[in-house]
């Protein structure tokens, strides 16, 4: 036992001591580095600090996240952090806390946001200039073969095409994340369509069931929304549901009319904007298009990039509008 | 009576037990014949008074709960918690976890770090330990996940750190007084009962987002294992050597400390290695609440559906756990042995101690100056394993969807439908009587009471349909878990070799978090309720299997040789003997099944089972539905209590035949 | 007796619901059986009252569920008696403080258990140690004291060991260092050595008897077994159903029983090792010379057979100096044929 707790011991330090030759070579000093992230914040006129971006679920925010964080790692020395949230009541809090700084892409938690604003713990910086366009779509094939389906007023006609075993007779809606914003259920009951809403969980799972519907011709019917990568790969076709018009979704158990093109907000935290740290002025400049991000959302799913590799390439295939934000 | 005098139980001649009157009907016949009732019933009545609720819809109870709620945050109490969890959880991830900026680095980089773990693992228990420490830890490097798992390690040292500060007075009153053991055990019970997915929205609601919510999910889970294996280690100490101590007039006090809690000192510590599994095992559902560790990428995995990356993360879970284990197993051992006064020689020990930290101090000095050793050097390793998990899914996906297609319609229209067509479209006082009365024949009239207080409970809380929907999904996937464990566990059971080839699969499929699996599940069968009922089975299966297996297999060999000797066939061997005298070990394990699969199928509300698993996400996500998320976290409560005391006052039932 | 080690007192012990509402009514006066049939509840012990002068060995008999398990335990209310009183040294246990009860306990009696009672997590001298360490003893002079009462019962080299390093009869040698280390007044043995082997229970017996004379401590001894009993008792007590049937010298419990179910009892009894002439002896009749040999009366059968037998005429018997009897051949050998059979 002594003679193996002595060969254990030697066994303990030649590894560790092998460990430090593998640390040693390459790479520079911490103290470099750190002199390295001071300059880039005095460069851009302050200290950046720690910055963490709030990323909700779905991958065009996952574009914003990244392309905004690795811009501000590159230009402004931050140390940041990626809080990945669902959306609306944990991101909101997480402002309030100081888990998270910013939220990148509001879709529509009105009273979360009116909430938070009036409490003082978030501010509404506008547009990041994308605009959300929620909807109720079907697969490129069936708008091709069934072109009446794009009207609700069909949509009973083929309920019962669109049954599944989950939808107990009827015909199945395919809802999404049920932290998203959305009231199908209400729509489909007020409109008395032969629905049922099934949710999928999350944004892969529905686009992998609109890229199999359309692969495989298979009728399907769900929420969806704009800007999202995939609509340049699979054909997808919105559904017309009654206009939207003011106030019409004002009382959500009684929304009988299509969803509202949403334009999406940033929010931050109230404490984050007065703190002084030059990513506040980031997020404040940030602005892109929709075709941007889905860019970015393409270099990550089509591509299988990592976010943070998607980022930067899109960051040095875009300067000009990177220094735009940064100034 | 005095506090130093115990008891003596007395049972002097007592008469000898009455024979049982011979039961007038088989309980099976009994619910067999109430759910024929139902059915005729149901028949005439169907879908009026059901309480369907779609998913937005709000009663005004979940309008004023949601108001409840709201208030109940927020105040000096969680404020100040909040702050405290804050202060520790940061101080320490800065250190070790996450860089401080304008540093890239934290304040001691990995190198130091995993010389620091390997010293203590070498300090606490052994160098085999030790290594096994370095090789957990440089794993986390090179896989990619080093700032994760620190922070795991970070959040599940405090949250044990507080099981053990507020554990061991909760086990000492155990262990001190009856009444206390009453009260206590019953708050354990309940704690247990409840599927930890809905710890989040009450901790949600009052600490928020962010680590000290995650830690306090976490200490929801982790510290009842302490306070009963302590508290009743403590409480069992040998009455015989208490009274003989007692004798030479020690105090409450002294008893206490010399005697009871030195005696019950093993069984703490396996106590307290208990408790660090369970923190660990709830890291996925803290990082629901932004709770720093491997849950997140696991949980980020899920959302997108990409199985190698939830994989990687999740085996280092599953290695962190094993680390721990064996880690804290070796260091009672060593300290057992050193109690003793034998083992080693401590003053050499102490010497080679303090030599190896000189080569840690200077790996700690040397991991703040160099950058290699400060932020772990990036590897392809993880993303690759990553990549190949994911080829080697998507070809068995590929050519298991037909037959898996199948097996999904086949079960759905065979059984699930037609099953949640009762429960679920039933007028709902239908229901109600349908359960409390099979629950009264198969539980008996201790059961009565619990059900009738849970099923009252489900109706006031306004989710009364989607509550039945839950509970058939839990049924028919209890049911098919108790079909795989019977068959599963009496082949282990007869066949030490089918023992040996499943009992590691089975471990396996216990450590693995289940969220890793729920990916390839969903893929296979897409987001119905029957990804979750499968879910549910990988989940619940292994504990049920091993269960059965050991009861069959405890079976007296005696009972069995001699129904042998009178040649029975071994069909009649195993349904005659083996399987009635384990009934014990079947409800059981039934009961374990239940409460694994309900805790599942909840989970399962995020991948397209809807109901009460989908209205808590809701409810989290959306200020005006909290209302509901919690009458929804409060109905699975109930189900969860209900559940377990139908099947557990059938155990009873079943011992005493 | 004037001042006595210890004064039981109509003591009673009653298991079950409101047993104090028993005593006194003419429940109380119910077989055990049919009190249990009538409330349910359960005599332990029943008025029992005797007393033990210093430096006794006072033994307990009876068999199991006789109550004397219970009644020892009374002594020093490891079970709360439910009447009656208990005087030791001056002072009523009965009506004791928790505080003085612990004093009691600490300082006064101390007790040795069947099944031996040890910490399995401390060493020999430290399990020795305990009732001084529970006194608040410093370390050092616990160990001292312990390790002195070690040796004394013949555990010296032992004193690192852990209990269940030792065999049954050294453990038990431990609860009795145990026991001794305080140095108390008042020994209490729970059959301690009922646990044991047969030829271990021999040794320790022994060592009971060594002990006593050198100590000259007060005992009460608790047992199922007559002959150790018989060996060790000044005198005895025998229990039956938690009431006391006899209390007497060994002789006087084998020569004169109380009743059939004492003489039962003693029946198999090897009468030689226990009655003294004084129960064999007859009148002095002209049979015996004026010189033959004179023995005292407390003299054991056994031992007086070789002189007696040795002699050609009868032997003569004394007691306080006057010749009270004689014995023969015939009166010898009718006590020790009669084991023969």
């Amino acid at each position: 036992m002594r003679q193996l707790n002595t060969k254990g011991a030697r066994l303990v330090a030649v590894a560790a001591s092998a460990l430090f030759a593998l640390s040693a070579c390459g790479g520079g000093s911490v103290s470099d580095a750190t002199k390295a992230n001071e300059s880039k914040a005095a460069a851009a006129g302050g200290d950046c600090g720690d910055f963490k971006i709030i990323v909700n679920p779905w991958v065009g925010y996952t574009a914003d996240a990244y392309v905004v964080g690795e811009a501000a790692k590159e230009k402004l020395g931050c140390n940041v952090t990626y809080v990945e949230l669902k959306e609306g009541g944990p991101s909101y809090k997480a402002l309030a806390s100081g888990d998270g700084d910013v939220i990148l892409e509001e879709w529509s938690h009105a009273e979360e946001l009116k909430a938070a604003v009036a409490d003082g713990s978030a501010v509404d910086l506008g547009s990041p200039g994308n605009v959300g366009i929620i909807g109720w779509y079907v697969p490129g094939w069936l708008a091709d073969e069934h072109p009446d389906v794009l009207d609700y007023n069909n949509l009973n006609k083929y309920a019962k095409d669109f049954a599944t075993s989950e939808s107990g007779g009827k015909g199945q809606f395919l809802g999404s994340d049920p932290t998203y914003t959305q009231y199908d259920e209400a729509i489909v009951k007020n409109l008395n369509l032969d629905f049922k809403v099934v949710f999928s969980g999350g944004e892969t799972a529905t686009v992998e069931a609109f890229k199999k519907a359309q692969e495989n011709k298979e009728w399907l019917i769900g929420y969806f929304w704009e800007p999202q990568y995939i609509h340049a790969e699979v054909p997808m076709k919105r559904v017309a549901l009654p206009p939207y018009s003011d106030g019409c979704d004002a009382d959500k158990a009684k929304v009988a009319c299509d969803y509202a093109d949403t334009p999406l907000k940033k929010v931050a935290a109230t404490k984050f904007m007065d703190s002084g740290s030059t990513a506040a002025n980031l997020v404040k400049a940030f602005t892109w298009t929709n075709d941007d991000q889905n860019l970015v959302a393409k270099y990550i799913t089509a591509d299988k990039m990592s976010p943070e590799d998607a980022a930067k390439k899109w960051i040095a295939d875009n300067q000009d509008k990177v220094d735009a934000w940064i100034k | 009576m005095s506090a130093s005098t115990l008891d003596r139980p007395v049972e002097l001649g007592a008469a000898p037990p009455e024979p049982e009157p011979k039961k007038r009907i088989p309980r099976w016949v009994g619910v067999l014949a109430a759910i024929v009732v139902w059915i005729l019933v149901w028949s005439f009545t169907k879908g009026h008074n059901t309480l369907y609720l779609a998913g937005l819809d709000l009663t005004d109870l979940h309008v004023k709960l949601a108001k409840l709620g709201a208030g109940l945050g927020n105040n000096a109490f969680t404020d100040s918690v909040n702050t405290a969890i804050n202060a520790i959880v940061d101080f320490l991830s800065k250190l070790v976890a996450l860089p401080s900026a304008p540093s890239p680095a934290p304040v001691i980089g990995w190198l130091g770090v995993t010389a620091i773990a390997t010293w203590v693992g070498y300090a606490l228990a052994n160098w085999r330990i030790a290594v096994l420490v370095l090789a957990s830890f440089l794993s986390f490097g090179i896989f990619g996940f080093w700032q994760d798992s620190m922070g795991l390690l970070v959040v599940t040292f405090v949250s044990v750190v507080l099981a053990v500060l507020l554990g061991l007075p909760l086990a000492i009153l155990i262990g001190v007084s009856k009444r206390a053991a009453t009260v206590i055990t019953l708050l354990l019970d309940l704690l247990q009962t409840m599927p930890t997915f809905v710890y989040l929205i009450f901790v949600f609601i009052l600490f928020g987002i962010g680590a000290p919510a995650a830690v306090i999910c976490t200490l929801a889970y982790a510290l009842p294992p302490i306070v009963r294996i302590s508290g009743f280690a403590i409480r069992d100490t040998n009455p015989g050597v208490l009274e003989a101590t007692d004798s030479y007039g020690q105090s409450t006090w002294q008893r206490l400390v010399k005697v009871q809690v030195p005696m019950a000192r093993k069984t703490i510590i396996l106590g307290l290695n208990q408790t660090i599994l369970a923190a660990l095992s709830m890291a996925i559902i803290a990082s629901y609440v932004n709770g720093p560790g491997l849950g997140k990428p696991v949980l980020a995995a899920l959302t997108q559906n990409d199985f190698g990356r939830g994989l990687v993360p999740g085996m280092l879970i599953v290695l962190m756990g094993i680390m721990l284990d064996r880690l804290t197993t070796a260091a009672s051992e060593r300290s057992e042995l050193i109690a003793r006064g034998g083992g080693e020689n401590v003053k050499r020990r102490r010497v080679i101690l303090g030599a190896l930290l000189v080569p840690v101090a200077a790996a700690v000095w040397y991991s703040t100056y160099a950058l290699n050793a400060a932020v772990f050097p990036e590897s392809q390793l993880g993303t690759n394993v990553a990549n190949a998990a994911n080829k080697w899914m998507d070809a068995t996906v590929a050519s298991l969807s037909g037959p898996a297609g199948a097996l999904k319609d086949a079960i759905t229209y065979g059984l699930l439908n037609p099953m949640q067509a009762l429960l679920s479209t039933s007028p709902w006082w239908l229901s109600f009587a349908a359960i409390l009365i099979i629950g009264l024949i198969i539980g008996g009239r201790k059961a009565l009471v619990p059900t009738l207080i849970c099923l009252l409970g489900l109706r006031l809380l306004d989710v009364w349909f989607d509550s039945m929907v839950v509970l058939n999904m839990t049924l028919v996937a209890t049911l098919l878990v108790m079909v795989l464990a019977l068959f599963f566990g009496v082949w282990m059971a007869r066949s030490k070799r089918a023992d040996l080839i499943i009992r590691p699969i089975l471990d396996a499929g216990q450590t693995i978090p289940a969220f890793v699996y729920l990916i390839p599940v969903l893929a296979l069968f897409d987001s119905t309720r029957f990804t979750a009922i499968v879910a549910a089975i990988v989940y619940a299966a292994p504990a049920a299997i091993k269960l059965v297996a050991d009861g069959v297999r405890g079976v007296n060999p005696g009972t069995v040789e001699a129904g042998r000797s009178v040649g029975q066939t071994t069909w009649q061997e195993i349904t005659k003997v083996q399987l009635p005298m384990a009934k014990g070990s079947l409800v059981l394990a039934t009961n374990q099944g239940l409460l694994y699969v309900l805790a599942m199928v909840v989970i399962g509300g995020l991948v397209g089972a809807g109901a009460l698993g989908y209205d808590v996400i809701y409810g989290l996500a959306h200020q005006e539905a909290s209302g509901k998320g919690m009458a929804a976290g409060l109905s699975i409560v109930l189900l969860g209590v209900m559940i377990d005391r139908i099947t557990r006052a059938a155990a009873a039932r079943a011992g005493a035949d | 007796m004037t001042e006595s080690a210890l004064h039981v007192e109509h003591l009673w012990k009653i298991f079950g619901p409101r047993a104090d509402r028993i005593i006194g009514t003419p429940d109380a006066e119910l077989s055990r059986s049919a009190l249990k049939e009538k409330t349910g509840n359960v005599v332990g012990v029943k008025d029992v009252s005797f007393d033990v002068a210093p430096g006794e060995v006072f033994v307990v008999m009876g068999l199991s569920g006789s109550g004397k398990s219970t009644l020892v335990r009374l002594l020093t209310r490891l079970i709360e008696p439910t009447a009656g009183s208990v005087v030791m040294n001056g002072q009523d246990m009965t009506a004791a403080s928790e505080a003085q009860l612990r004093d009691l306990r600490r300082n006064h009696v101390s007790m040795v258990f069947q099944h031996f009672g040890l910490l399995p997590h401390r060493s020999v001298i430290d399990n020795v140690a305990y009732g001084l360490e529970v006194r608040g003893v410093s370390k050092k002079d616990r160990r001292a004291t312990a390790a002195q009462v070690t040796e004394l019962v013949g555990l010296k080299g032992y004193e690192k060991s852990y209990p269940d390093q030792l065999s049954g009869g050294m453990q038990q040698r431990v609860g009795l260092a145990r026991a001794l280390a305080g140095d108390p007044d008042l020994l209490l043995f729970d059959e301690p050595f009922s646990a044991l082997d047969p030829l271990i229970r021999r040794d320790m017996q022994n060592e009971v008897i060594r002990l006593h004379r050198e100590l000259g401590k007060t005992m009460v001894f608790i047992t199922h077994d007559l002959a150790e009993a018989l060996k060790l008792g000044d005198r005895v007590l025998i229990m039956r159903d938690g009431e006391v049937v006899q209390i007497g010298r060994p002789d006087e419990v084998v020569g004169a029983p109380a009743d059939d179910y004492v003489r039962e009892f003693v029946s198999d009894v090897p009468k030689s090792h226990v009655l003294t002439l004084k129960w064999v002896m007859r009148p002095v009749s002209d049979e015996v010379g004026a010189d033959s040999p004179v023995l005292p009366a407390h003299t054991v059968v056994r031992e007086a057979a070789r002189s007696v037998l040795a002699n050609r005429g009868p032997v003569r018997v004394s007691e306080d100096g006057k010749i009270v009897g004689m014995v023969d051949d015939e009166d010898i050998l009718r006590v020790v044929v009669a084991e023969e059979d």
